[in-house]
């Protein structure tokens, strides 16, 4: 990982919500950094925290202990100059557009509340920039007249109005068509590679992850297990939970016949955060468990080709 | 043979017209086989699946073909033509659906073992909470869960319940609609290898519907690719994956980015996919196909044998007529 300081990350962030009655413990001591022209993929289950994490970066709640970092300065609360630097790409393209104004008012807005010229020629350019050409017949459509795929593309233009460094995409794809899923990973990568974007790409599918991304970070019930780059984390994982998520994922050149499945282990569900194991809290589904993963979280181990663990397998000390 | 489809049609119809969202499917499915079905969403998939287990509701009917189930006991029966009276008899016993989401198919005011014990009675068993205890073990769930209401379950435990539930009266055919796209990937193997052992022991055969190939290849016999309301290539699920014959189902192969294999840059398929109401004239993949040619917007290619598989895809005619 580069030396320079991170555009956003996230420092010994924890989590807790209260509601009252009870705490969740979403987050625990997650560090996360997200560095100019790199993307970073964030894996886990549903619940694992990947979707808190993302909201702390871009400022949507206070941690409840942990510093959040722009360009080094710890960031105290949202502001409009925070948001001209982070901008997030929601997972539903349904939702997250004004479907009552056409493409060009949703896209003109994010100019002109961040003080862009928003003429014309500024919405068709940013149109462009995701493909959605002609531009010019885009900007006059209403969101329902465009597919999925179309319309994630105008959120990322509007997200790119505002001339962003982070953008922050929770599973960005996961609702699009299969087959238009690259496209839109393919415009993201481009942008990492054309405006030197840092990216975060929250998903729970692993392969799209080794895709996309140059890092991946693998959280398990509010906890970061594992991080490193891609090719590592996904051909060397270090981490136990890091390889049942890989056994786990679909991987049709593993077929010979059916027999892939046919291993019925019971591998159990991750836990309630209301109430977490100790120590690490992969260990109650871990066949490695030894007594010291149930008292103890593990420090980090760092390894030769620039991955990390938090597992006590890789630390004999 | 447990299941021969002939020429199903099935349209929503509209003030507008009608909608032709399964046009002409024809497949044969085998004793015990897993038949995997695949496409993007609005392909027809999921209405095929409710038309072949006729709980398909207004606006959708079934305007045209036959689907006969052959029972272990008894004479064929055509499903697409009897009545519901009729059907109750075989529902259950003979065919049953694991649907996507299991939150809105269980009742959530009613513990599992009510569930459970219902379509138990309905069905002549009198020992229902013996039945239920088996059953729920069979799909590695404790038995004492029973008295458990839905929302006291997690997402995984609860699709496990509702397959269960499905294999309660020993049905021979099961049909599912997505049953693992709601849940995690681990729980998803968990649940897929548990559809496959109980499939070896149980003996049923199913009809798996879904969007993801990559998952398909690894559980199904074999394959079958949908666009726009057609089957347009069918076929072992190996050669499927291996040695696609329809452009179609080459370019949702490579849509999944690979997991270990050597990354190489992945194009999707440009365009997006068809309109039923207003399919072109020839084959519905042509716009957006990257090997169109000029009959490709003239006529539309027959679903026929391509080696050992079918498709429907006017590239392999001339093979054909070379052949002929």
């Amino acid at each position: 990982m580069p030396e320079e300081t991170p555009v956003l990350a996230a420092e010994d962030v924890t989590k807790h919500f209260d509601t009252g009655r009870q705490t969740v413990r979403a987050l625990e001591n997650v560090t996360l950094r997200l560095y100019r022209g790199r993307i970073a993929a964030l894996v886990g289950e549903s619940g694992s925290g990947k979707t808190t994490l993302a909201r702390l970066l871009a400022q949507f709640y206070p941690v409840t202990s942990g510093e959040i970092r722009l360009r080094g300065e710890v960031v105290s609360g949202p502001d409009k100059d925070f948001y001209g630097e982070v901008q997030l790409v929601f997972q539903d393209p349904f939702a997250s557009l004004n479907s009552l104004r056409k493409v060009e008012h949703n896209v003109r807005r994010a100019l002109k509340l961040h003080g862009h010229p928003a003429d014309d020629a500024a919405v068709h350019e940013l149109l462009a920039k995701v493909n959605l050409t002609p531009a010019a017949d885009f900007a006059r459509k209403l969101p329902h007249e465009l597919s999925g795929g179309q319309r994630q593309r105008v959120a990322i233009a509007r997200a790119l109005a505002v001339r962003p460094s982070v953008l922050l995409g929770d599973e960005p794809i996961s609702m699009l068509d299969v087959s238009i899923r690259l496209d839109v990973l393919n415009l993201l990568a481009r942008l990492r590679e054309e405006e030197g974007l840092a990216l975060l790409y929250i998903t729970h599918d692993i392969a799209s992850a080794r895709y996309l991304s140059d890092d991946i970070y693998v959280m398990y019930a509010g906890q970061m297990v594992e991080g490193g780059p891609a090719e590592s984390v996904i051909q060397e994982p270090k981490h136990p939970y890091t390889q049942l998520l890989l056994d786990s994922s679909p991987d049709p050149e593993r077929a010979g016949g059916s027999s892939a499945f046919t291993a019925t282990a019971k591998l159990g569900e991750p836990p309630s955060l209301v109430d977490p194991p100790p120590g690490c809290r992969f260990h109650p589904r871990c066949p490695f468990a030894k007594e010291q993963c149930k008292t103890s979280f593990p420090p980090r181990t760092e390894f030769a080709d620039g991955s990390w663990t938090n597992c006590w397998l890789h630390n004999e000390s | 043979m447990i299941l021969d489809v002939k020429g199903l049609n099935v349209d929503y119809i509209t003030a507008k017209g009608a909608v032709r969202a399964v046009n002409d499917v024809s497949f044969q499915l085998r004793r015990g086989e897993i038949l995997g079905v695949a496409g993007e969403s609005g392909c027809g998939k999921s209405t095929l699946i409710m038309a072949l287990i006729r709980l398909l509701r207004p606006p959708a009917a079934i305007t045209g073909g036959q689907v006969w189930l052959h029972p272990r006991e008894g004479e064929p029966v055509d499903i697409a033509s009897r009545t519901d009276r009729e059907l109750r008899r075989l529902r259950w016993r003979s065919m049953a659906v694991v649907l996507q989401s299991a939150m809105d198919a269980l009742n959530p005011v009613a513990r599992l073992s009510a569930q459970f014990a219902d379509v138990l009675r309905a069905h002549g068993y009198k020992n229902t909470e013996e039945r239920t205890a088996e059953l729920l073990e069979m799909v590695g769930i404790s038995p004492d869960r029973a008295r458990s209401y839905p929302h006291e379950m997690s997402g995984g435990m609860r699709q496990r319940a509702m397959i269960a539930l499905a294999l309660a009266c020993d049905p021979e055919l099961v049909v599912m609609d997505e049953p693992t796209t709601a849940v995690d990937v681990v729980m998803q193997r968990q649940i897929l290898a548990q559809i496959l052992e109980l499939r070896e022991r149980l003996g049923f055969s199913v009809v798996f519907v879904t969007h993801d190939l990559s998952l398909l290849v690894e559980l199904a016999d074999r394959i079958a690719i949908m666009y726009g309301g057609r089957i347009v290539e069918l076929g072992e699920a190996a050669e499927i994956y291996r040695a696609p014959k329809h452009p179609y189902t080459k370019g949702l192969r490579d849509s999944f980015p690979p997991l270990h294999a050597p990354v190489t840059r992945l194009n999707g398929i440009p365009g997006t996919p068809p309109d039923l109401r207003n399919l072109p004239t020839g084959c519905a993949f042509e716009p957006r196909c990257p090997r169109r040619f000029a009959d490709c917007t003239e006529r539309r290619p027959e679903l026929l044998a391509v080696g050992d598989a079918l498709a429907a895809c006017h590239l392999h005619d001339r093979e054909r007529t070379a052949r002929a």
